[in-house]
């Protein structure tokens, strides 16, 4: 047999009286993200889809633009256009989200990770902080790419953005920032629910049926509700030409969206907390 | 050392654990023995800090588990084989592991190479066999070069060469001076690894126990007598205050009388006898006899229809 004392490899690199520390949590998190899959296929799926759509939609408009009615030329908004497929790369985003803490769940490990840090609020704020630089990476990436691909796409004679154009760089930042703040909400709903069925359902809900709901309520109250809704803050960021009716102003509807995002974190770490595992 | 103290744990109406007080030392190998769905493993997890006790307490080390600086390097544990994700590999589960107690690649790779799982390091943890999750499992409790060691049912899954392995692997974490709790439904496993064992059913405390002190004092302990003039012979020892049964075969099972009075009783009467022959119970037979009003799931040896009448043709 083997032995299995200790070896110069199992000594402590800091002092005895040290912890375990966030950056060590860090590392250990980032090491998970990379060693599945699944992280791979959502990402490669979110930037496909988010560039992709919007690729579709300016290639399109582009092709038919010469039989459009004047109407259309006028209000056309080139930035919004090529960054439509962000409101399908919101839901793999989403499901990423989710599944960084669903699949702990669903295969065990959250166990070995507690076994292995017990202070649940330091591991979660370090799931939190990779998963939002990740999921922040990604989603700037693939609204740049997608707006730049699509304005390259139109071209003369369509009408087309560049980043000083008025509210451009605000669209292409700010929807990329709504796309990871969406993240970070997913992935507080996976830590509630801690099912991955469950929570990508609840996700989807809330950006797909919340909406409808609030549409069918009387018309005076749904014009109040609606602007409080993520799916309206991402349209109204990622709007340059006029702003869309009952809406805040852009940003601060990602202060909103962002105080949901808090809120639902601090529920989710309590709830991380007083849960067994 | 781990020190329980009236731990308790309730799921709703379920009594789980009931007020469960017992000690694990260091330099022995504690067997934690128990039916299924005793609480063992609702135990090891209110040890490890993963689940919260409804009332008691329980320490290592004389902290609790969330408050150790280092948890892997001081207490490892293997909770429950095959809680990897499909998708990692063996040595990319061991990496995320040591990470949070900063401990080194070198580290995981000469485990792996322990557990003998170097060949198969990079490949995929869904495709691994229940006994070669069991080992990962063990190198991740290894990793830290812990002075507590827990392990919820180690050996299921392994075959006679990994049980043997594990066996000889715990003896010789206990023999570093290492504490070593293991789990196990079987007596027979435990036999030939623990020195003490904790003995529970339904959630509650039955006995903690050496291995020796439970054969000794079995009732499943007795002599078997043959004599041609046993119906004399018993009379005579149960005038002794013995207790006698005559069995069926002619034999005698004398009880509360050793071998030595028995052979002298029956010189001075005098019978003849044709065997005098201490019996003892397995350890088996002692667990059973322990833990007998606590089993949780009765099954019959039967496996035919209860009624057997029309079952026969």
């Amino acid at each position: 047999m083997s032995s299995v004392t200790t070896t110069d490899a199992a000594t402590p690199r800091a002092v005895p009286s040290s912890h375990y520390s966030f950056f060590d949590l860090v590392k250990s998190e980032w090491t998970k993200i990379r060693t599945v899959r699944s992280t791979m296929w959502t990402i490669g799926v979110t930037i496909l889809l988010g560039v992709g759509i919007g690729a579709l939609v300016t290639a399109v408009t582009r092709a038919h633009w010469a039989s459009l009615a004047p109407g259309n030329h006028i209000g056309f908004d080139p930035t919004q256009t090529s960054l439509i497929g962000l409101f399908i790369a919101q839901f793999s985003v989403g499901v990423l989200g989710v599944m960084i803490i669903s699949a702990e769940y669903s295969t065990g490990t959250i166990r070995a990770t507690f076994s292995a840090a017990p202070k649940r609020s330091k591991v979660f704020a370090a799931k939190v902080f990779v998963f939002g630089l990740l999921a922040f990476a990604v989603a700037e990436f693939t609204s740049f790419v997608a707006f730049f691909l699509g304005q390259f796409l139109l071209s003369s004679p369509a009408t087309h953005a560049t980043l000083s154009s008025p509210g451009a760089l605000r669209a292409v930042f700010g929807g990329g920032l709504y796309v990871c703040v969406l993240g970070l909400i997913a992935l507080a709903m996976g830590t509630i629910i801690r099912h991955t069925a469950g929570a990508v359902s609840a996700f989807v809900g809330v950006l797909l049926i919340l909406p409808i709901v609030v549409q069918a309520l009387p018309n005076q109250i749904s014009l109040d509700v609606r602007r409080f809704l993520p799916d309206r803050i991402g349209a109204n960021m990622i709007t340059t030409k006029g702003a869309l009716f009952q809406a805040f102003s852009p940003w601060v509807g990602l202060m909103i969206l962002c105080l949901y995002a808090l809120g639902l974190l601090i529920i989710g770490n309590s709830m991380l907390e007083s849960r067994d595992a | 050392m781990i020190e329980a103290k009236g731990l308790t744990k309730h799921y709703g109406p379920k009594h789980a654990v009931e007020q469960l007080s017992f000690t694990v030392r260091p330099g022995f190998v504690t067997g934690f023995l128990g039916p299924n769905g005793s609480g063992k493993s609702t135990t090891m997890r209110m040890i490890m800090g993963l689940d919260a006790p409804t009332s008691g307490d329980v320490t290592v080390k004389g902290k609790h588990f969330k408050d150790l600086q280092w948890p892997l390097r001081e207490v490892g544990a293997l909770l429950e084989a095959k809680a990897i994700h499909p998708g990692r590999s063996a040595r990319a589960h061991l990496k995320m592991i040591a990470q949070t107690n900063d401990i080194s690649m070198a580290r995981v790779d000469e485990l792996l190479e322990v557990v003998g799982l170097t060949s198969v390091a990079n490949k995929r943890a869904g495709k691994f066999s229940l006994g070669m999750g069991q080992r990962l499992g063990i190198a991740a409790a290894l990793l830290g070069d812990p002075e507590i060691l827990l392990f919820d049912e180690p050996v299921n899954g392994l075959d006679p060469d990994g049980i043997r392995w594990v066996r000889n692997l715990l003896k010789g974490l206990a023999r570093e001076g290492r504490t070593v709790f293991v789990s196990s439904h079987l007596m027979s496993e435990m036999a030939l690894t623990a020195d003490e064992v904790v003995i529970i059913g339904k959630g509650k405390l039955i006995s903690q126990i050496t291995i020796d002190e439970l054969l000794s004092q079995s009732t499943e302990n007795f002599v078997r007598v043959r004599s041609p003039e046993a119906a004399k012979l018993k009379l005579a020892l149960e005038s002794e205050g013995a207790v006698v049964a005559l069995e069926d075969d002619g034999s005698l099972s004398v009880r509360g009388a050793n071998e030595v009075a028995i052979g002298e009783l029956a010189a001075t009467i005098p019978v003849v006898l044709h065997e005098l022959a201490p019996q003892s119970a397995s350890l088996e037979e002692a667990f059973m006899e322990l833990t007998e009003d606590s089993i949780e799931f009765h099954g019959t040896t039967s496996t035919g229809p209860t009624n057997s009448t029309g079952a026969k043709s």
